[in-house]
């Protein structure tokens, strides 16, 4: 019995979860550096085991308040499914990377997903669905 | 007979209030966004704070959804913490 339970508690399950970063970078950062850390990121989700699903790079946008004395920010969403043992690792080079500002990881559900898929495809059928 | 009318002081009101009703459960939205700040703004007063169920109609469990979504728009500075004359 208890070889059993230890075999479940062994099995190495990595349950993919659905997340969203967004991240803000400082405004000083040219494209080229911009789309380099785009990519830089990206590679290191694939490294450990996740996968980009959407990257959306909204690009300069004022900030609501001051961030570092700074009035504008630039801003890149990224949806991307991997391990939860990713977000730490994630987390530990955005605090190092002296380009970000501010970054943040969500946990999407599966309301989440769908209505970013559908924001993606563009339109809303979702009320047509409905009625018919 | 006089005695048994009865005499209001102040008009009855005839009509009814018109019932508040929640916004999300009526039209079906299962998830609140917090990148759309167009839709959070219709959430918050002219400072920047939420306003409350009893004016937003909100059913409960999306008023968390909603508070959520305002809480993460003001990290990412989408939205401010204070403000005054916001909208």
């Amino acid at each position: 019995m208890s070889t059993g339970k230890n075999q479940l508690f062994n099995q190495k399950i990595q349950v993919m979860n659905n997340y969203e970063l967004m991240v803000i970078f400082t405004p000083v950062l040219s494209e080229e550096d911009f789309k380099s850390a785009q990519k830089k990121y990206q590679d290191l989700i694939k490294e450990n085991g996740g996968d980009t699903v959407a990257s959306n790079p909204w690009g300069l946008k004022s900030l609501a308040y001051p961030i570092d004395k700074k009035t504008t920010g630039i801003y890149w969403i990224l949806e991307f499914t991997g391990p939860a043992t990713i977000n730490e690792k994630l987390k530990i080079q955005f605090l190092r990377d002296e380009q970000i500002m501010r970054h943040m990881i969500t946990r999407l559900d599966k309301y989440a997903v769908e209505y970013n898929h559908i924001k993606r495809n563009g339109g809303f059928p979702v009320h047509k669905a409905v009625e018919a | 007979m006089a005695k048994n009318e009865i005499k209001y002081l102040t008009a009855i009101k005839q009509e009814k209030p018109k019932k508040k009703f929640c916004r999300f459960k009526k039209y079906g939205i299962k998830y609140v966004d917090y990148k759309d700040t167009e839709f959070l703004k219709k959430f918050v007063n002219e400072q920047g704070k939420m306003l409350p169920r009893r004016l937003s109609g909100n059913s409960l469990k999306y008023q968390r959804k909603v508070a959520d979504a305002v809480k993460k728009a003001r990290q990412m500075s989408l939205l401010p913490y204070v403000t005054d004359l916001f909208k």
